[in-house]
């Protein structure tokens, strides 16, 4: 293994004289994320067209936000599916934390932050359970996963009106650790004076360590490897089961994140939230270039889809439509996102 | 028609050095299975020892046990001169020995420097260590340029490359990461005449550069065409061990073919064509 250890002054150079530049435009052109860059562009002029409303910065910082809850948990369920797996428990994991820490909080008498910590333990016990059971069982994770959502999906319902008597959880804004928590995970700040959510700080946050991560570390190759042949990855050295349970487990600490924001926004839990929500994420990641099958995307592309999630979730308002279209205009979009996205790639496999 | 050597000596010529891998006697059982008996094999530097077989005759088993997947139930697994028994495949590769199986081992949708350098990445050497790409292409580049495989650009995905090219990259991966006896599993089967040349030319490469190479196929043409060294395995039993020196293709097609049934074969067929 000594010889890992090379000149590389000395193989720069016959890098420099024999890899050809590849034509910069076309490099380009077959990034995973270029369909859902154009997508979003195309959408973004229409309603600029279509919807004066828009047109302003506010109505912006409003599809940012809407952009921002889905796109934190998209950045997550992006890893895992770049890693190869599913997450259907990811939509009530949301509601799950919440409510895990607004109960634990209310009834124990804790520090919302202590509420929220335990919180964080039992989100990212979630998620070690679907890597361990997906790992443990070669079952595929879609099947693991769907179990664990529904089980999730009880539990909010059954404990919830179990420990508050009612569907939702009380009001936790009295309570000790509120302010610097709603600081932290819910408040605004003013851009140029306009209102923008904190939210959209930490959807780039995570947006651009997961990138980072991706391309430019081990774990990131590793990612790409389990996703893409696990038997493989597993040959030569990569530590499978450690990855995917980890991913997982980022699945489960996004979720965490996104529930502490919907609980220290609007203070109260409504236990029914969040299913259906997992299937916004797949679809952002999806339109942003992620291969079902494991081992292509991007994080920059999950970003992409949920900005025009964002978009067409707010636009379609601002234009004044019908808002009940748009599920249908979000299945259109997914639809044709997959195609471009193939011809994308095909066009990308041929050079 | 009688140069087959049913039980080769056990020092037999070998130029008179200490061969890198030695197997003495080598047996394996499967419960009462027998699949392998009394294998003697000697694997030089320098040298490519081409290991012939039919469907069946034990082939995998041994490479298997000298990869370390295995362990031998009788006889001796000897390491420049020392008797060893391999644990894991970890062990073999510890001590040079890097085996190359027919799936290889790659990531169809990743660059090809990044399936060169999986699990063993370079880093920087400052914070936050983050990934040396540039240093891997470089190197990528230059491992698989010394053996003759000219690729114009390292961040193609693997999967677009050929067959043969492929199985060079997964070669020159081993060899890189400090291999000193290359094991390659059928590395011609799935191959056309031409990508199939590329891989004995780099086979070849790889022994004039010193390693030692250990040949499995069931294709006497190829093994004849590049090996220093054969042995014939037969429903595992060793049939053949002789240097390419003192037997011919046509005597190696015949041997491997099993001899007198393929002279009834040809006869056969020869009497339908007719």
């Amino acid at each position: 293994m000594s010889t890992t250890h090379v000149d590389m002054a000395e193989r720069k150079v016959v890098h420099d004289e024999r890899v050809k530049e590849r034509n910069r435009v076309q490099r380009l052109l077959i990034r995973p994320e270029m369909g859902a860059l154009l997508g979003a562009i195309v959408i973004f002029i229409a309603f600029f067209i279509v919807a004066p409303p828009f047109r302003s910065p506010e109505a912006l910082a409003t599809v940012l936000y809407a952009s921002s809850t889905i796109g934190i948990m998209a950045c997550a369920v992006a890893l895992l599916m770049i890693g190869g797996e599913f997450d259907l428990s990811a939509g009530v994991a949301v509601t799950f934390s919440s409510l895990a820490a607004s109960m634990l909080a209310y009834n124990l008498h804790l520090n919302l932050w202590v509420g929220a910590a335990m919180a964080l333990v039992m989100a990212l016990a979630v998620g070690f359970l679907n890597g361990y059971l997906v790992q443990r069982t070669k079952i595929p994770s879609f099947l693991i996963t769907l179990g664990t959502f529904l089980m999730l999906q009880g539990i909010n319902l059954a404990v919830t009106k179990l420990v508050a008597g009612q569907v939702a959880t009380p009001s936790v804004s009295d309570m000790a650790g509120w302010d610097t928590a709603k600081a932290v995970f819910a408040s605004s700040f003013t851009v140029l004076g306009v209102s923008v959510r904190i939210t959209v700080v930490w959807w780039l946050l995570f947006t651009i360590v997961a990138t980072y991560v991706l391309f430019k570390t081990r774990i990131g190759n590793w990612i790409f490897a389990v996703g893409g042949d696990q038997d493989s990855a597993r040959a030569v050295g990569v530590p499978v089961t450690a990855v995917k349970i980890g991913l997982f487990m980022f699945v489960g600490f996004s979720a965490w994140f996104v529930g502490m924001h919907y609980l220290f926004s609007f203070n109260t839990v409504q236990s029914g939230q969040g299913v259906s929500n997992e299937f916004l994420y797949i679809i952002a990641a999806v339109i942003g270039g992620c291969l079902l099958t494991g081992g292509y995307g991007t994080a920059i592309g999950a970003a992409i889809g949920a900005f025009i999630f964002g978009m067409t979730n707010q636009g379609i308002v601002y234009a004044g439509w019908n808002p009940d279209w748009f599920k249908f205009f979000l299945g259109a979009m997914l639809l044709f996102a997959v195609v471009a996205n193939n011809a994308f790639r095909n066009y990308a496999a041929k050079r | 028609m009688t140069a087959t050597v049913e039980r080769p000596e056990h020092d037999a010529p070998s130029g008179g050095k200490v061969p890198l891998v030695e197997l003495k006697n080598v047996g394996k059982s499967y419960g009462n299975i027998v699949a392998l008996k009394d294998i003697c094999l000697r694997v030089h530097a320098g040298e490519v020892t081409g290991i012939l077989g039919d469907n069946g005759a034990g082939k995998s088993t041994l490479i298997k046990i000298i990869s370390g997947l295995h362990q031998q139930t009788d006889g001796e697994l000897m390491v420049d001169g020392e008797s060893i028994r391999f644990n894991s495949p970890k062990e073999a590769l510890d001590k040079g020995i890097a085996t190359v199986y027919q799936n290889l081992a790659v990531v169809p949708l990743m660059p090809v420097w990044r399936n060169f350098f999986l699990g063993q990445e370079l880093r920087k050497k400052s914070f936050p260590f983050s990934l040396d790409a540039n240093a891997m292409r470089a190197t990528t580049l230059t491992e698989l340029s010394k053996m003759g495989i000219d690729l114009p650009d390292v961040d193609v995905p693997i999967g677009s490359l050929s067959g043969g090219q492929r199985q060079c990259v997964a070669i020159a991966r081993a060899v890189f990461f400090g291999a000193r006896v290359l094991i390659l599993d059928e590395p011609t089967a799935a191959l056309g005449v031409k990508q199939s040349g590329v891989v004995l030319k780099y086979v070849t490469a790889a022994k004039e550069a010193g390693f030692g190479v250990v040949f499995i196929t069931h294709n006497p043409h190829h093994a004849h065409m590049v090996g220093d060294h054969f042995v014939l395995l037969n429903r595992g039993k060793q049939k053949l061990d002789c240097t390419y020196d003192e037997i011919t293709l046509e005597h190696l097609t015949q041997e491997m073919a099993g001899g007198d049934e393929l002279e009834a074969l040809s006869h056969e067929l020869g009497r339908k064509g007719a």
